[in-house]
C-alpha cells in the first residue's frame, strides 16, 4: 500500500488514487502528420523504467486531479510529487535505497 | 540421461541414494553459441529444449542472473487451460494444452498435469454472454468447452455458493474439463534436465549487461561471466524484457506490474477443480499437498519489486469468501508476488525485432504458466527458421503498427 | 485425570480457576493461564500429531509461534479450525480439539506404514515417478497423493463470525512488546509521540514471562506490570495484546492480526467480533521480535519429548509445568543451562547435559555443576530411541569439528530432551521490509543490516541478547524513533541494576552425525520436521545439482510448511553451506514472505462481504420497483430493473407485453442510471468536438445530438446524448456502467493534454432521476403531467430539451428516443423520483401505461437496429464496422481516435461488421455469443466469420431477430450464414440491422 503525497491532499493511501502510467508523453499535435510507426509509439510504446520513473496518478477518491510522481520501481520509494506542467524534482544519487 | 521411474528410485535406495547423477550441469559459458537464450524460467528452458530436439540446434546456452525457474515460473497459480477467445490464441495455447498432454513422458519428469477441469464463472449477463461466446468459439477451434448453468456449476464444484441473493451471483460458467493444473517448479526442472541431457547449457548467476551488434545484426552478449557471441538472441525475460530491450535500443509496449499470488495452509481436499472469476477477482485451485492455491488482479503500477499491495490480497480474500463462504476460518500461509510484463492487448509478442538476429518472446502477462510449452515451441520454430510459426504469426511486434491487436482482457480472467 | 506434570507451585496461570477442555476424546483439566500445548503437557500428552509424509509420532517442540508440529483441528461444526497450533491457544473451558492427518487416530496411525517406504521417498520422489502408465496419474496416484496430503480440515459450513478492519496512523509502532519493546514503546510515549505496541501473547513482558529476573530491585513481573501501567497510562499509546504484526509492507504500512475473542469460551464471544485486522502507518517503526530458538539436528531428532531448551523453561516458568521428569540437556551455548537449572528447580530431574562444546565454563555452567547435574562436554547425542516418546538417548563422545566419534555410545534413559542450537532474531518482518540481513559469526545468526524503510531495531532481533542490552536498545530505539518523527524524547532514565547470568559463547553445531554416515541406515535427521525433511534430503538435493538455496528450499520443501520454517530455514541453510563447503553468508537467505504467522481468510476480508462487498447503487425509484415485481439485473454497481413479470408469465411473455405495450401504446422505463455529466465552460463545445467523433460546434442551445467516444486506438467506448443546456454548458449522458470511466477520461484530457481548456466536469448521475416514457401515447401522458408545457412537435421537435414543471416538479424534458418510439426523458432532482414516476403511472393509467426493463429496452432497441457499447462492442469495434460512418466527420481534423482509423488493419474492408441476421426459421432465436460460419461443414478448427452480439424474440415482428458482427459484413446482405451450435446448425441470412420502421416515422407518435 503505497503512500502517495497528492501535491493538493498530502499523503495519502494508495487506495484513493488511480494510476496513469508513463508521465509526459504529449499527444501529438497533428497525429495526422505521423506515420503509422510514429503513432503506434504514441499509442502502445512505453518507457518501462527499472529504477526512477515518472508516472501519472489521479486523485480519483480525493480531489480528483491528475499529478506526477517520481517513483523508485524496484523500491518503490518515493522521491517526490509535482502538479502537471512542473518540473520534476532533482533525482538522489546514487539511485536505490529508500530512507 | 537416467531414465526416471519407481524401478531407478528403488536402485538407487539400495545405495543410499549416493548415485543420483545431476539433473543438470553447472557448465562454465562457452566463448560462442549458436543460439542464446536470455532468460532461464520455463519458457526459456522450453525453447533450448525444443530447438535441440526439433530442430537439431545443440549449441545452445540458456543465461539466468539467477537460478533457474526463479522468476515467475516459480510464482504462478500453475493453471494451464486453452480456453482462449480469439482463434490466434485458442490456436497457441491449444498447442500448448497438447504438448502439456504428453510433457512427462516425453521430458521423463512428472509436471504433475492434473486435468481437474477449470470454471470460469459469470457473474452478470454479460458475463454469461461473453462465456457462451468463447465456448462456442472454443468448440468450432477444436477446444473443449462447455456452458454450465448455476446448477451445473454446482454440480461440478459443489462448495461454491451459488446463492442469487449474493452481491454478484453465479449466473453460469465456462468449463474446459482438459483444463487443470500442474507442479510449476518441476516444469522448469523438467525442461531443464531434458534441455541440459541434448548438450544445452544452462549458466545460472549469469546476468546479461549488453546486447552487442554490428550493423543491425546481433554478436553476442556482455553478462557479469564475461562476453558470450552468438548469432542469434531469444529474449525471454518476462518482466525484465523491457530492460533487455532498452540494451538493443528497442522498445516494447509492456508494462510490467506484480501479480500477487498466495496460499493457504495445507487441509485435507475440498476443492476438485480450478475456479476462476475475472469479474470479482479471485481464482482457486487447491494443490497436492493441500494448500488452496489463489491467485488476483494484478497490481496497477509498474514494479519490478517481486511484491504487491495488500489491498489486492484483501480484495481478492472478500471475492473468494462470497464464493465460498466455507474457507472462511481457513488461514493464509503465505503471499508472494512475481513481475508479469503485460502488453496493451493482453496477448504475447513472439517476433523477430528490428535488430537481426534477436527475437522477443515476452507479454504474456498473466498468462504465462499455461503457455510454457507452446511458447518454447514456437519460439524455439521462430529462431531456428529466422521466421515464425503459423501459430506464432499473429503474435508479432507489428500488429501494434497496424491495429490488429488480439485483445484477450475478457479471456484472460483477470483485470488489467 | 490429574495435571501429574504440573509443578507444585510458580508459573502464571490462575491455580484457582481450573479449565476443563478435550483432546482427542480424551477430558483434562488446565487452569486459566495455560495454552493447549502447557496444559496437555502438565497432563503428561506429548504425542499431538504424526509428521507429513512418514507419519511418524510428533509432539511439542516449542512454546510459540515457531512451533512446527503441533497441529491440531480445533473446536467443531461451524467454528472448527484447522491447524492451530497448540501452543498458540488459549485454554478456555470447554475447549475441544484432535490431531489432525490421522486415521483412525494418532495413537495408532495407518499411514505409518509409509515409514516403510521412507528410502524411496525422498525429496523429489514424485517428479521421478508415477508417470507410467499415463492415464493411471489422474486415476490412481495423484488421487492417493491428495487424499494422503493436507492436515486439518475446512468447516462445511458458513462462519457464523463477524470480523472487522481498524485503520490507524501514529508515529511510532512498536512491534514487539517483550523488555525491548516495552522500553521502546515507553521512550516514545514519553515524547508524547502517538505510540502502538503490538504483541502477539495474551500479556506483555516477551522473554521476561519465561525466565527469573530482578530488575531495579523488582522481579520481572513488577516490573512488566508497572510498564505497562505506566504505558496504559498514556492518553497517546494504543497497546494491543494477542496481536499479530504479520506483513510489513512498502512505506511503513504494516497489518496485526487482533485476535478478540479466541480465547474465550464459546459463550463469551457471541455477538463479539472475532478477529480485527489492524492497518498501520507508521511514521518509524520499532521492530523488537525477538528471537526463536533453533533445534539441533542429530539423529532420531523428532520423537515427542524432543523439545527446545528454551520452549522447556518456558514450560517450567510461565507454566508451572514439567514437560518431563528426566531430561537431558543438549547444547551447543550456555544460555540453555537456564533451562535445566530451572527445570531441577522446579522439581524435575537434569540426568545429564551434552554439550558439544569441547571446553564449557561460567557463571551458568557453574550453577548446574553445583546442582550435581553431570556435564558431558564435547558430547554429543547419536541417536534416540522410543515409540511415542523419548525413552533414551545415545550419546558419544565427539572430535571437535563433529565428524568423528571418539568413543563408545553410551545409553542415557531420559523421558524429556532440551536441545539448544542457539537462537536465531526473528527477522521475518525486518527482511519483509525489504531491509538487508548480514551474517553474524560470533553470534552464529543473521541480523538485520541496512534497512530499506523507516524503522529502528532493538532487543534480541538486533542481537542484543542480553536483558540490560534489550532494556538499553529498546529505549534507544523508541527515542530515536520520536525524535524522528518530531518529538523529543525524555531524558534517559538511568539503568536498572539486573542480575543476569553471563550468556557464554556459542559454538555452531549444525548437523550431527548419527552412528552411520547421514542416509545409510535407518535413523533421520530432521531439518524440517512439519515436512519430513532430512539433512540426507539436503545432501541428495545437492548431489541432483540443486545449489540455490531456494532450489534447495523447493526441491526438499524445507520451509514451506504452516511454521514458514521458523526452526528449519537456517540449520538448513548452514547444512548446505556445509555441504557446498562455502561460507554461510555465501549461500545468502530466502526471502521471508508475509504473513509472519497464518490469518484467517475471515479477518482478510472483514466486513466486506455480502453486499458490503461492493457498494449496491439504486435509484430513487428502486422501492416502487421492489414493491412491483420486478426482477433486478446488476448494471456495474446498479440494480435495474430486467423486467416486471405479472402472476404467472414466463420471461417472455413479461417481455412481449411490454414491448408491444411501447410499441402500441405507452410504457415507462427508469432510466435514472444513465451515467450523466454536467460541462461547462467556454471551451465545453470545443471539448466535445475533440471527444466525440461527430461535429459538436455548431449545436443549438435547447438540442440535443447523439455521440459516439473512441479511444485513441479508434475503438468505440461509449456513447449517449449530450444537449447544448447554453452557450457554455453541456449535458453529457454515458452508459450506465461507463459512467464512470467517461468522467476521468474527460478530466484526464482536460487535465493532462488539453490544459488550455477552460471547461470543468461534474458529474451529475444522482442528482436527476430520469424517467423515461414511450409509445405513440407518450405525448398524451406527458400533456397531463405538463400542461403548460408547449409538446407540440413544431415547439419540442426531435433532439431537442425543455425546461418546466411535470407533475408539479422542476423538470428537463429530453426528446429523444432508444425505442424509436416517441420518447420524453423526463429529468427531475433525485429525492422526486419515485414522485414523479408514481404520477406517470396514474397519468398513463387510462392508457395502460407498462413499466418495462432492461431486457424489453434491449429487444426494442435491437428492432431498431440500436447498439449497446459493450455487447455489439467489445473494445475492437469501430464506428465504421458498426456502419456509423454517418456519426464520424469526415470534416474535422482531428479527434480522439481519428488517426488510428487509417490504420492497415483498422482500415481492411473485410473487418467484422455489424448486421441484421434473420433465421431460416422465425421462432429460432439464436443464442447471443453463437459463432458464425460461412461454411458449416469445414473441419475443426472452423474458421469463423463473426458471432451473434444481441439476440431476441420480436413480438412487434412475430419472429426472431438478431445482430452480429460478421467478417466483411456490410457487404454481405441477403447472403446466408450458419450458426453451428451443440447438436444442430441454425440457418440464417444477414439482412440490414435496422429491422422496424427504417425510415423513423414512429418517432413522432
Amino acid at each position: 500500500m503505497l503512500n502517495i503525497d497528492c501535491p493538493w491532499c498530502g499523503k495519502r493511501h494508495e487506495t484513493e488514487f488511480r494510476y496513469g502510467g508513463e508521465a509526459h508523453i504529449a499527444r501529438p499535435e497533428d497525429p495526422a502528420m505521423l506515420d503509422d510507426t510514429d503513432w503506434a509509439a504514441f499509442l502502445f510504446m512505453r518507457k518501462n523504467t527499472k529504477g526512477y520513473f515518472a508516472e501519472r496518478w489521479l486523485h480519483s477518491h480525493g480531489c480528483r486531479r491528475w499529478f506526477n510522481v517520481i517513483r523508485h520501481t524496484v523500491t518503490h520509494e518515493i522521491v517526490g510529487a509535482y502538479k502537471m506542467g512542473e518540473k520534476p524534482p532533482k533525482l538522489p544519487k546514487p539511485a536505490g535505497g529508500a530512507k | 540421461m537416467v531414465k526416471y521411474s519407481i524401478f531407478t528410485i528403488a536402485r538407487n535406495a539400495l545405495t543410499g541414494h549416493k548415485n543420483w547423477p545431476k539433473q543438470w550441469r553447472s557448465p562454465e559459458p562457452k566463448a560462442t553459441y549458436d543460439v542464446i537464450i536470455i532468460g532461464g524460467g520455463g519458457h526459456g528452458l522450453a525453447t533450448a529444449y525444443y530447438l535441440a530436439k526439433e530442430h537439431g540446434v545443440r549449441n545452445i546456452a540458456v543465461l539466468e542472473k539467477g537460478w533457474l525457474g526463479g522468476g515467475n515460473t516459480a510464482r504462478n497459480t500453475t493453471i494451464v487451460r486453452s480456453n482462449y477467445l480469439w482463434d490466434e490464441s485458442a490456436a497457441i495455447y491449444e498447442k500448448s494444452l497438447q504438448l502439456w498432454e504428453g510433457l512427462s513422458q516425453d521430458i521423463n519428469y512428472n509436471v504433475m498435469l492434473s486435468q481437474r477441469g477449470v470454471l470460469n464463472l459469470a457473474h452478470s449477463l454479460g458475463d454469461v454472454r461473453e462465456g457462451v461466446r468463447r465456448v462456442n468459439a472454443n468448440r468450432l477451434n477444436g477446444v473443449d468447452a462447455e456452458w454450465l448453468d448455476a446448477e451445473g456449476v454446482k454440480d461440478f464444484c459443489p462448495i461454491i455458493n451459488i446463492s442469487k441473493s449474493a452481491r454478484h451471483p453465479v449466473l453460469g460458467a465456462t468449463l474446459q474439463r482438459r483444463g487443470g493444473v500442474a507442479r510449476h517448479d518441476s516444469v522448469a526442472w523438467g525442461y531443464a534436465r531434458a534441455a541440459d541431457a541434448l548438450g544445452v547449457d544452462i549458466i545460472q548467476n549469469c546476468e546479461v549487461t549488453g546486447i552487442k551488434r554490428e550493423g543491425g545484426k546481433v554478436t553476442g552478449v556482455e553478462t557479469t561471466r564475461g562476453d558470450i557471441a552468438a548469432k542469434k538472441i531469444g529474449v525471454v525475460a518476462a518482466g525484465h524484457s523491457s530492460v533487455i530491450a532498452e540494451m538493443a535500443g528497442i522498445r516494447l509496449p509492456v508494462t510490467s506490474h506484480p501479480l500477487q499470488a498466495l496460499v493457504s495452509e495445507p487441509i485435507k481436499p475440498v476443492i476438485d477443480c480450478v475456479v476462476m472469476s475475472g469479474a470479482v477477482h479471485v481464482y482457486v485451485s487447491q494443490s497436492d499437498k493441500g494448500e488452496l492455491v489463489m491467485g488476483a488482479g494484478i497490481d496497477s503500477f509498474n514494479s519490478y519489486a517481486q511484491r504487491g499491495s495488500f489491498h489486492v490480497i484483501e480484495h481478492q480474500l472478500g471475492a473468494c469468501l462470497e464464493l465460498f463462504p466455507i474457507f472462511s476460518r481457513v488461514r493464509m500461509m503465505r503471499t508472494w508476488g512475481g513481475i508479469v510484463d503485460t502488453c496493451p492487448d493482453a496477448s504475447p509478442i513472439l517476433s523477430g525485432t528490428s535488430v537481426e538476429g534477436l527475437y522477443f518472446n515476452c507479454g504474456w502477462g498473466t498468462g504465462g504458466f499455461k503457455a510454457t510449452p507452446g511458447s518454447g515451441w514456437c519460439f524455439a520454430h521462430t529462431l531456428a527458421n529466422d521466421a515464425p510459426h503459423p501459430l506464432n504469426t499473429p503474435f508479432s511486434l507489428a500488429r501494434f503498427e497496424s491495429g490488429a491487436l488480439i485483445d484477450e482482457h475478457g479471456a484472460a480472467g483477470v483485470a488489467h | 485425570m490429574t495435571q501429574h506434570f504440573r509443578a507444585t507451585s510458580g508459573g502464571r496461570i490462575n491455580r484457582r480457576k481450573a479449565i476443563n477442555f478435550t483432546f482427542n476424546g480424551q477430558s483434562y483439566i488446565g487452569y486459566e493461564g495455560d495454552t493447549l500445548a502447557s496444559a496437555l503437557l502438565a497432563n503428561g500428552v506429548h504425542l499431538l500429531g504424526r509428521s507429513f509424509k512418514y507419519h511418524r509420532p510428533r509432539g511439542i517442540v516449542a512454546a510459540g509461534a515457531e512451533e512446527p508440529n503441533s497441529m491440531v483441528q480445533l473446536g467443531e461444526g461451524a467454528t472448527t479450525e484447522p491447524n492451530i497450533r497448540a501452543t498458540q491457544i488459549s485454554l478456555y473451558e470447554g475447549l475441544t480439539a484432535s490431531s489432525v492427518n490421522v486415521w483412525p487416530n494418532v495413537e495408532f496411525d495407518i499411514s505409518a506404514i509409509n515409514g516403510l517406504f521412507a528410502k524411496i521417498m525422498t525429496a523429489g520422489f514424485y517428479n521421478k515417478t508415477f508417470m507410467w502408465p499415463r492415464s493411471l496419474w489422474m486415476k490412481l496416484y495423484e488421487p492417493v497423493i491428495r487424499r494422503a496430503a493436507g492436515w486439518g480440515r475446512a468447516p462445511t459450513t458458513s462462519d457464523p463470525d463477524i470480523y472487522d478492519h481498524m485503520h490507524l496512523h501514529v508515529e511510532v509502532m512498536v512491534v514487539g512488546g517483550g523488555p525491548a519493546g516495552l522500553m521502546a514503546a515507553l521512550a516514545a510515549g514519553r515524547s508524547c509521540a502517538r505510540v502502538l505496541l503490538v504483541d502477539e501473547q495474551s500479556e506483555f513482558g516477551g522473554s521476561l514471562l519465561s525466565t527469573k529476573r530482578q530488575i531495579g530491585g523488582k522481579d520481572e513481573t513488577a516490573w512488566i506490570a508497572d510498564m505497562v501501567a505506566e504505558l496504559e497510562a498514556m492518553p497517546d499509546v494504543t497497546l494491543l495484546r494477542r496481536s499479530t504484526t504479520f506483513g510489513y509492507y512498502d512505506h511503513n504500512y504494516l497489518c496485526v492480526l487482533e485476535q478478540k475473542t479466541d480465547h474465550l469460551p464459546a459463550a463469551e464471544r457471541k455477538g463479539k467480533v472475532r478477529q480485527r485486522v489492524w492497518h498501520v502507518r507508521a511514521g518509524q517503526v520499532v521492530l523488537a521480535t525477538g528471537a526463536h530458538e533453533r533445534p539441533l539436528v542429530f539423529a532420531d531428532n523428532d520423537r515427542p519429548g524432543i523439545m527446545l531448551a528454551g520452549a522447556v523453561q518456558t514450560y517450567v516458568n510461565r507454566y508451572g509445568v514439567l514437560p518431563g521428569k528426566k531430561m537431558v540437556l543438549f547444547t551447543n551455548n550456555d544460555a540453555a543451562y537456564e533451562a535445566a537449572i530451572d527445570l531441577q528447580a522446579a522439581g524435575g530431574d537434569v540426568v545429564a547435559i551434552i554439550d558439544c562444546r569441547h571446553e564449557v565454563s561460567g557463571e551458568l555452567v557453574d550453577a548446574a555443576r553445583a546442582l550435581d547435574i553431570e556435564i558431558l562436554a564435547g558430547y554429543a547425542i547419536t541417536g534416540t530411541s522410543g515409540g511415542k516418546r523419548v525413552e533414551s538417548v545415545e550419546v558419544r563422545k565427539i572430535q571437535k569439528g563433529a565428524k568423528v566419534y571418539t568413543s563408545a555410545a553410551r545409553s542415557i534413559d531420559c523421558d524429556l530432551v532440551a536441545m539448544s542450537g542457539g537462537w536465531s532474531p526473528v527477522v521475518h518482518l525486518f527482511s519483509q521490509s525489504q531491509g538487508q540481513l548480514h551474517y553474524d559469526e560470533a553470534k552464529a545468526c543473521f541480523l538485520p543490516g541496512t534497512p530499506r524503510q523507516v524503522q529502528q531495531v532493538a532487543g534480541a532481533l538486533a542481537g542484543q541478547f542480553s536483558l540490560k542490552d534489550c532494556l538499553a536498545g529498546g529505549y534507544k530505539a523508541g527515542a530515536d524513533a520520536a525524535r524522528a518523527t518530531g518529538f523529543t524524547p525524555k531524558r534517559k532514565p538511568a539503568a536498572p541494576e539486573i542480575d543476569e547470568p553471563d550468556a557464554g559463547e556459542i559454538e555452531p553445531f549444525w548437523v550431527v552425525p548419527g552412528s552411520r554416515p547421514i542416509g545409510e541406515g535407518m535413523a533421520k535427521h530432521f531439518v524440517d520436521l512439519q515436512n519430513d525433511t532430512t539433512a540426507a534430503d539436503i545432501e541428495l538435493a545437492v548431489r541432483e545439482g540443486f545449489e540455490s538455496v531456494e532450489h534447495i528450499k523447493r526441491y526438499t520443501l524445507t520451509g514451506f510448511g504452516t511454521d514458514q520454517g521458523k526452526t528449519s530455514n537456517i540449520n538448513a541453510l548452514a547444512i548446505l553451506s556445509g555441504i557446498l563447503e562455502k561460507p554461510i553468508p555465501k549461500i545468502g537467505t530466502t526471502t521471508f514472505r508475509p504473513p509472519y504467522t497464518p490469518v484467517s481468510y475471515g479477518a482478510l476480508a472483514g466486513r466486506n462481504l455480502g453486499d458490503w462487498s461492493d457498494p449496491v447503487r439504486v435509484t430513487s425509484i428502486h422501492d416502487w420497483h421492489v414493491n412491483n415485481g420486478a426482477l433486478f439485473e446488476n448494471v456495474g454497481q446498479w440494480k435495474r430493473p430486467w423486467y416486471f413479470p405479472k402472476a404467472g408469465e414466463t420471461m417472455q411473455e413479461a417481455l412481449n407485453r411490454e414491448c408491444l405495450a411501447v410499441r402500441n401504446g405507452v410504457g415507462v422505463l427508469d432510466a435514472s442510471t444513465l451515467g450523466k455529466i454536467d460541462i461547462r465552460g467556454p471551451d465545453a463545445a470545443e471539448f466535445l468536438n475533440r471527444i466525440y467523433t461527430n461535429a459538436w460546434l455548431k449545436l443549438g442551445v435547447g438540442r440535443v445530438r447523439y455521440g459516439l467516444m473512441c479511444h485513441e486506438d479508434g475503438m468505440v467506448f461509449d456513447d449517449g446524448t449530450t444537449a447544448r443546456l447554453a452557450d457554455d454548458r453541456f449535458l453529457m449522458t454515458t452508459t450506465t456502467g461507463g459512467a464512470a470511466g467517461v468522467l476521468d477520461w474527460l478530466e484526464e484530457y482536460l487535465q493532462t493534454e488539453w490544459t488550455d481548456l477552460k471547461v470543468y466536469c461534474t458529474s451529475v448521475t444522482e442528482q436527476w432521476a430520469t424517467v423515461s416514457i414511450a409509445g405513440p401515447k407518450a405525448g398524451a401522458v406527458l400533456k397531463k403531467l405538463a400542461p403548460e408545457m408547449d409538446i407540440s412537435h413544431e415547439n419540442f421537435p426531435f433532439l431537442s430539451f425543455k425546461e418546466g414543471t411535470v407533475a408539479g416538479l422542476k423538470a428537463r424534458v429530453f426528446r429523444i428516443s432508444f425505442t424509436g418510439e416517441l420518447t420524453y426523458e423526463i429529468n427531475v432532482p433525485w429525492t422526486c423520483g419515485q414522485a414523479l414516476w408514481e404520477a406517470v403511472m396514474a397519468a398513463g393509467a387510462e392508457f395502460d401505461i407498462t413499466p418495462y426493463g432492461t431486457e424489453s429496452m434491449h429487444i426494442l432497441r435491437a428492432e431498431k437496429g440500436f447498439i449497446i457499447v459493450g455487447q455489439e462492442t467489445d473494445g475492437t469495434t469501430t464506428p465504421q464496422d458498426l456502419g456509423m460512418d454517418w456519426i464520424v466527420s469526415k470534416v474535422k481534423p482531428d479527434f480522439i481516435g481519428k488517426r488510428s482509423f487509417t490504420r492497415t488493419d483498422t482500415a481492411r474492408k473485410d473487418r467484422k461488421q455489424l448486421v441484421g441476421l434473420l433465421t431460416d426459421k422465425p421462432d429460432d432465436v439464436l443464442p447471443e455469443g453463437a459463432q458464425l460460419v460461412f461454411d458449416p461443414h469445414a473441419p475443426k478448427p472452423m474458421p469463423m466469420a463473426g458471432h451473434v452480439t444481441s439476440s431476441y424474440y420480436s413480438a412487434t415482428l412475430g419472429r426472431s431477430i438478431a445482430l452480429a458482427l460478421v467478417k466483411g459484413g456490410h457487404d454481405r446482405k441477403r447472403q446466408k450464414i450458419f450458426a453451428p451450435l451443440e447438436g444442430k446448425t441454425v440457418t440464417a441470412e444477414i439482412v440490414d440491422p435496422v429491422f422496424y420502421d427504417k425510415e423513423g416515422e414512429r418517432l413522432n407518435g
